[in-house]
């Protein structure tokens, strides 16, 4: 009742806000409305008014060197950490559009455990390495409330096919894994309850190149097949070539340049955005 | 016939903040129409920007100035004013593009790379791979290489490749950047064939042909860029 309540006095709050993107949809609407989003860390900043629009489907990219102020961000936007000032309006399933920063602790924490996912950098962030790996997805599926025994472990079973783990693996613990399948377990346990908006902190950060490529295409493919709307930090222009749609370039907290993924990196306008493509090494 | 690709005042210059700033004027106040059924020749000298202009109308470059209307789901629709994710959707089902390299994606088989636009289109796996495995057979594509990614193949396969995937989607518009520039002459008569088959259809095609004989096999009229070079 709360809940419905807070939808709509966000709702009503919401449609005051101009869209930030004018011009015919044809998606229905967004499914993250972010308006300047600011975090400071004492007088030290961590991101400054970022505004943009997310769309069901739609892959976006957060690009930039270290200390730019990307994984801050993504905090913000999942709701894990408190923004400064500014608003994250999400469309829910299952709450109406929820203030993200405004809403009940329970509402964000639902919304962590059902709608949305996040994939860690080092998968131990993301899995409990005390528990099996069927466990760990088995988890995710109990927090929404499913009991049946043998259905979590059929479901936990089909997804370690679907993130290529040996079926023979699933009562091992992770920690017996090499860093690639942990990293395949984190996004198996994250997608079992069937997320809408993955939030993902440099997924293959610590990969070795061939591990890497493995792991993209199998994300490349789930979220293509799944329909995700997705929200990745990455410093490799590689990677956000392969995965996301639109990219925007993080330095210093500020989004200097954002766009059309082939866009922004084939003829990218910012000084520094010309400084990050350039810097690129061709093997 | 109907105009499918209308561009107007266009201007394009590169800004190399990492040059000092050095300016790199490509072309100015430049205009062009497309129609249905016609294939339109791109020419001029080399850095004419005839290659900047096909980036410019998928979308790819930014211009500084200027429209480009694109036919798309009965209405014009400007590349350049576009959001990403409406730019994407003309490429989807409008707009197809035939780069002069295939950029690769690894573990993705040849016919899978090719299949790829159709099944993004339409969902419908076989007959995507179906479609491609056609137009590989076309091209010459020997058949044990279909199941392999394109990353060891030849720089010819890998174009030949190129082309299949961008053929596999029966686009309205069609931009081909030098698409027999490394083939053989079988080859290139295949492509000719191609693209006669689209303009058939109705598609209007515009390219970049170095090949004379190519050019003259299959453009209705050429598109001089050098003009617009001089007054940038």
């Amino acid at each position: 009742m709360e809940t419905s309540l807070h939808a709509a006095a966000t709702a009503a709050a919401f449609r005051e806000t101009p869209a930030p993107f004018a011009g015919p949809a044809p998606g229905p609407a967004p499914l993250l409305n972010v308006s300047g989003l600011t975090k400071y860390y004492g007088d030290m900043l961590g991101c400054r008014d970022v505004t943009f629009a997310l769309w069901p489907g739609e892959v976006m990219g957060i690009v930039g060197e270290s200390g730019s102020g990307k994984s801050t961000l993504l905090g913000c936007l999942s709701g894990r950490m408190a923004p400064s000032s500014g608003q994250v309006a999400y469309e829910s399933e299952r709450f109406g559009v929820v203030d993200v920063h405004r809403a009940p602790e329970p509402v964000r924490r639902n919304l962590l455990r059902t709608e949305w996912g996040v994939v860690h950098q080092n998968p131990r962030d993301g899995l409990r390495l005390a528990v099996s790996a069927g466990g760990n997805i088995g988890e995710r599926l109990m927090a929404v409330g499913a009991r049946n025994y043998g259905t979590i472990r059929a479901e936990a079973l089909r997804w370690l096919r679907e993130v290529e783990i040996d079926a023979t693996r699933i009562d091992h613990l992770p920690r017996t894994f090499s860093g690639g399948m942990q990293q395949r377990l984190q996004i198996a346990a994250n997608l079992a309850t069937g997320p809408r908006l993955l939030f993902m902190d440099e997924p293959t950060g610590g990969l070795d190149v061939s591990v890497q490529a493995r792991l993209l295409d199998l994300l490349r493919n789930l979220v293509s097949r799944l329909g995700l709307s997705v929200v990745i930090v990455t410093h490799d222009l590689a990677v956000a070539r392969l995965l996301a749609h639109r990219l925007m370039v993080m330095r210093r907290g500020k989004v200097v340049e954002s766009g059309l993924t082939d866009q922004v990196l084939d003829d990218p306008q910012h000084p520094y955005t010309q400084l990050l493509v350039s810097s690129i090494l061709h093997a | 016939m109907a105009t499918m690709l209308s561009v107007r005042g266009l201007y394009k210059t590169f800004t190399l903040h990492t040059q000092h700033g050095a300016q790199i004027p490509v072309f100015h106040n430049l205009r062009f129409d497309a129609a249905s059924g016609e294939c339109v020749a791109l020419a001029g000298a080399s850095g004419a920007g005839k290659s900047s202009l096909l980036c410019c109308l998928y979308g790819n470059y930014r211009p500084q100035a200027g429209t480009i209307a694109v036919y798309h789901d009965g209405a014009h629709t400007d590349m350049v004013s576009a959001q990403p994710r409406e730019i994407l959707e003309i490429r989807r089902r409008t707009l197809g593009y035939v780069s002069q390299f295939l950029r690769v994606v690894p573990r993705v088989s040849a016919q899978d790379v090719v299949a790829e636009p159709l099944l993004a289109l339409t969902g419908d796996r076989e007959a995507a791979r179906d479609k491609a495995a056609a137009l590989l057979a076309r091209l010459n594509i020997p058949r044990s290489l279909w199941s392999l990614p394109p990353a060891t193949f030849s720089g010819g396969e890998q174009q030949r490749v190129n082309i299949a995937r961008g053929f596999c989607v029966d686009y309205p518009v069609l931009l081909l950047d030098e698409p027999t520039a490394s083939l053989d002459a079988a080859n290139r008569a295949e492509v000719v064939r191609l693209i006669h088959e689209a303009k058939a259809r109705g598609a209007a095609v515009v390219g970049i042909f170095h090949d004379e004989e190519v050019r003259d096999a299959v453009a209705d009229r050429l598109f001089h860029l050098d003009a617009y070079k001089a007054a940038a």
